[in-house]
């Protein structure tokens, strides 16, 4: 019984611009997938329930909890993890406004917010708190991070 | 440079995913553990069955509790894997190992147990009870250390006590008495990265692990000391850690870890918890039940306060005893009351068991004490922060444990709470309506802490020099969000007068190479690590000077170092650069000496004492740091929702060493502060079941549901701290939990004594309901 709950199938992911050929369970989380197979650990397990949004990435321009979300889903898609970002404008603001401090739930709050950026150039206060409350910090106080998307958004809340 | 915000060293890794935690560690030879919980809080084990699991494909071995060690830091009370009883729900009985976490997971359901079931203990007061089931009624065999008074017999893990002044001239001269209870339940600390750990055991008998913790120093001494293991051939690294505030200081899943490796050989095995394990089966944060009295004259002078804490401790007393201590210490509020009387009692109960929570105990005391304090100003018809000024501890006043405080022990409470005064606009009034439902309600907390340590803690630094004169910066100190590495390299920077980005710090932590510091908790890592930089710089200086003192040929005493160069002081034309001597210095005919420069350092708190047994008198701790906080509220009497709208600290740092990491250290308490205090509990049923062990039900404060926070810092040095700076850790959440609940007392003229502060709650206190 154990061996037919072990069977993997191949699959061919497009994660950061490349494609990655893997085997996988049918039932394998694309977090487990980016984690375990592809050591991309950028996007953290927090609670593997979709409550935390450490483990968020962007698939097709959609930010999804990898951890809610199956790898075979993600075939025939684009998927960015955090390691796929750079010069993000929202990942200097981080450092700058000190937006984190043990940074754990930072690959999360940074690819939620670059997700929404995408779609909400200029986001009021409203969709913002309607986006970024789906991720959970337990070390700022939230305001650092507020300061530090207005930042990039280029105004004051 | 001390001061200055610089962003933490590590904070590129932090923002592009590269930073790695425990759980990033993965190898293809690693076995993976899953744990078998109890899903009852008390139970006698039947039977438990393996046999299903054992044969599994993949599964690699099934590990039991019998013939372990009782572990525990103070008592040994808690055998690591339970194999008669349980005692609370989630604590473990097997472990699976197996090939891959998936295969874990399907083996550990596989395991059958049977069980009887016991009545269960669900509260302090419960745990009392002449009647209460005990325990463990072994409790007067189990090994202990010193101060640690257990009453066999009793649910009493240990009790504490505080007897100073004379209660009865105390009682005599108060015209002024109010008395009140409070009660909260356990709940947890929630950081987001859930405890990992993973352990080998190599060929020549060293156990290696890798653990997410606060104080792998500690796992070394206590896995040797638990296992009969010498401590060479123990070794434990921490890589960067996902948030711990306390709950990463306790050793438990690393235990797990090492009799899972040892049953498969050695081989490499790691456990992440699940977000359910690690709010259940690891510690938590712990509960309490108080009754508070206090007296005074009838112009508000504090005469006399009589306390007592039952600690909801769970079901073994870990640190637990330590917290119930340290909630004997600073029993009070900041204030100068000569007659106290406090029993501080740590309780078993079936509940998940407790590791510290930022603030070690003292937030919780806080909430009772300063609870109280407004209770009492409404009787006394007096402004609760005039009460509080006119009481507040000063230089020359002792504490309960009877030191006498100085400015550099106490810092300035009265300056603190002036300007408290002036940025919470407390002149207009602590209650405003705005409309027949609405009204905005203030409220205040002074807050102090000591830190209870070990008397014999350390800490120490080891800097090593590159060839281009940068510097590697090593210390036992872990870097668990606080920046505190990023301090020392400022306080290292500082001191040699060089660029901070050439001062490279090692983040993770191997014991085999980095020198010991203590914990990484009770806000002493700046202190401490601080003062072994600084001995070790002093070090490296006089290594340089009297290295360069003969290539210059001056006087050792007529040299600087700085700049990166060794100078003399009257003519500083004359220098040689400390890239040329930090590997030793080569002469033109090509004759060299010295060697690489390597400084050492380290740092030992003196006049640290234990506490006497019956009074408690004695030195706990460093130094206080004082403040005072406030939170500002917007209820809807109604429907008794309400909206955080301002929350303010005003705190003596001694020292400000990192302007805007302080600001957020601070922020980021208040935060959970509030959490705790307005949203956070376990829910248990009759059977001390937890009812809410993940995050969808368990709800911290989530982005957009925060206050406004405002941060002022007094600066009154302690003489020992670096740069006079003061610990700043955890002083932003203490008087969070009393400020919010005095502002929604107020706001409802109701005393509300219980957390969390749910709107619920507020409803069944004003209507009864
Ligand atoms: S780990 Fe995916 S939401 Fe928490
Ligand atoms: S920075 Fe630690 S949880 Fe957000």
């Amino acid at each position: 019984m154990a061996q037919s709950l072990v069977k993997k199938i191949g699959v061919s992911l497009e994660i950061n611009g490349e494609q990655r050929q893997v085997e996988i369970r049918p039932a394998d989380t694309l977090l487990y997938v980016l984690r375990n197979y592809l050591g991309l650990t950028g996007a953290k397990p927090g609670c593997l329930n979709g409550d935390c949004g450490a483990c968020s990435v962007i698939v097709n321009e959609k930010v999804y909890k990898s951890c809610i979300m199956l790898a075979v889903e993600a075939v025939e898609s684009k998927v960015t993890s955090i390691e796929g970002l750079s010069d993000s404008p929202i990942q200097k603001a981080f450092v700058e406004h000190f937006a984190f401090q043990c940074g754990y739930c930072t690959p999360g709050f940074i690819m939620n917010t670059h997700a929404m950026l995408l779609h909400e150039p200029h986001p009021t206060y409203e969709t913002i708190k309607e986006w970024l409350s789906s991720n959970i910090c337990r070390c700022t106080s939230y305001q650092e991070i507020e300061d530090a998307v207005f930042s990039v958004i280029g105004r004051d809340k | 440079m001390i001061g200055k915000g610089i962003p933490r060293k590590e904070s590129l890794d932090k923002v592009t995913g590269y930073a790695k935690y425990t759980a990033d560690y993965e190898t293809p030879d690693m076995l993976h553990a899953g744990l078998v919980i109890s899903p009852h809080a008390h139970a006698i084990i039947k039977q438990i069955d393996i046999s299903g699991a054992v044969k599994m494909p993949g599964v690699r071995a099934v590990v039991k509790g019998e013939n372990l060690p009782l572990t525990g830091e103070e008592l040994s009370d808690r055998p690591p894997i339970a194999y008669d009883r349980v005692r609370f729900h989630g604590e473990v009985i097997a472990i699976v190992v197996a090939d891959t976490p998936y295969l874990a997971e399907r083996g550990a359901a596989m395991v059958k147990v049977q069980y009887e079931l016991l009545p269960v203990v669900n509260s302090p007061s419960e745990a009392l009870r002449q009647d209460a089931p005990l325990l463990h009624p072994n409790l007067g065999e189990y090994k202990k250390i010193q101060m640690v008074y257990p009453v066999p017999g009793t649910n009493i893990a240990t009790l504490t006590k505080i007897r100073k002044g004379n209660m009865k001239k105390g009682w005599d001269e108060s015209k002024v008495v109010v008395e009140e209870k409070f009660a909260f339940r356990p709940s947890d600390h929630a950081a987001m990265e859930t405890r990992c750990s993973f352990a080998q055991i190599h060929p020549n008998g060293t156990i290696e692990i890798t653990s997410s913790s606060q104080a792998p120093f500690l796992i070394k001494r206590l896995i040797g000391q638990y296992f009969n293991i010498p401590p060479g051939y123990i070794r434990v690294n921490t890589p960067l850690v996902g948030g711990a505030y306390g709950g990463k200081s306790s050793t438990q899943l690393e235990i797990l870890a090492y009799l899972a490796s040892k049953a498969v050989g050695g081989r490499l095995v790691k456990i992440l918890n699940t977000r359910e394990q690690d709010m259940l089966t690891s510690p938590g944060h712990i509960g309490l039940e108080a009754i508070v009295k206090i007296g005074s004259t009838n112009d508000g002078n504090l005469k006399v306060a009589e306390l007592l804490y039952f600690w909801d401790g769970g079901a073994y007393s870990d640190k637990s005893i330590d917290l119930s201590r340290a909630g004997a210490v600073d029993c009070t509020g900041p204030y100068n009351i000569e007659n106290i009387w406090c029993d501080s009692l740590c309780m078993y109960t079936n509940h998940p068991y407790a590791a510290p929570f930022r603030g070690f105990a003292h937030s919780e005391v806080l909430f009772a004490f300063e609870r109280t304090m407004d209770v009492l100003a409404k009787k006394l018809n007096m402004d609760p922060l005039e009460l509080r000024y006119k009481n507040a501890i000063l230089p020359g006043h002792t504490n309960p444990t009877q030191v006498r405080l100085t400015s550099s022990t106490v810092g300035n409470l009265p300056k603190c709470i002036k300007k408290l005064k002036e940025i919470f606009n407390w002149e207009e009034g602590q209650l405003i309506e705005l409309d027949d439902e609405r009204v905005r309600a203030k409220g205040i907390s002074c807050i102090w802490k000591n830190s209870t340590i070990d008397p014999d803690a350390s800490s120490g630094v080891i800097l090593s020099y590159n060839t281009d004169g940068s510097i590697n910066l090593i210390s036992g100190v872990i870097e668990i969000g606080t920046g505190t590495k990023t301090v020392l390299a400022q306080i290292l920077a500082e001191k040699l007068k060089m660029d901070i980005n050439d001062i490279h710090v090692q983040m993770e932590v191997d014991t085999l190479n980095t020198p010991e510091h203590w914990k990484t908790v009770a806000s002493r890592g700046t202190f401490m690590a601080g003062r072994a930089v600084l001995a070790a710089a002093e070090d490296v200086i006089h290594q340089l000077k009297s290295l360069a003192s003969f290539i210059l040929r001056t006087r050792v005493d007529d040299l600087e170092v700085g700049y990166g160069k060794v100078y003399v002081k009257s003519d500083s034309k004359k220098y040689i650069p400390i890239k040329d001597i930090a590997y030793g210095y080569s002469f033109p005919n090509g004759n060299a000496i010295g060697g690489q420069i390597i400084g050492r350092g380290h740092y030992m708190f003196s006049g640290i004492t234990y506490l006497d047994k019956e009074t408690g008198a004695g030195n706990p701790g460093p130094e206080w740091a004082v403040g005072a906080q406030g939170v500002e509220v917007e209820l809807n009497r109604r429907d008794y929702t309400y909206r955080i709208v301002r929350a303010v600290s005003v705190i003596d740092a001694g020292k400000v060493l990192n302007e805007k990491m302080a600001v957020g250290q601070v922020m980021g308490a208040m935060s959970m502060g509030l959490s705790f205090a307005g949203r956070e509990t376990f829910r248990f049923d009759s059977k001390g079941i937890v009812l809410n062990p993940q995050l969808r039900t368990y709800r911290p404060i989530r982005f957009g549901e925060h206050p406004i926070y405002e941060v002022a810092f007094v600066e009154t040095p302690v003489k020992d701290a670096p740069y006079g700076a003061r610990g700043l850790g955890e002083q932003g959440l203490l008087g969070m939990p009393a400020a919010l609940g005095n502002s929604l007392s107020a706001a409802l003229t109701v005393n509300i004594n219980y957390l969390p502060l749910i709107p619920e709650l507020l409803w069944k206190v004003k209507e009864g309901g």
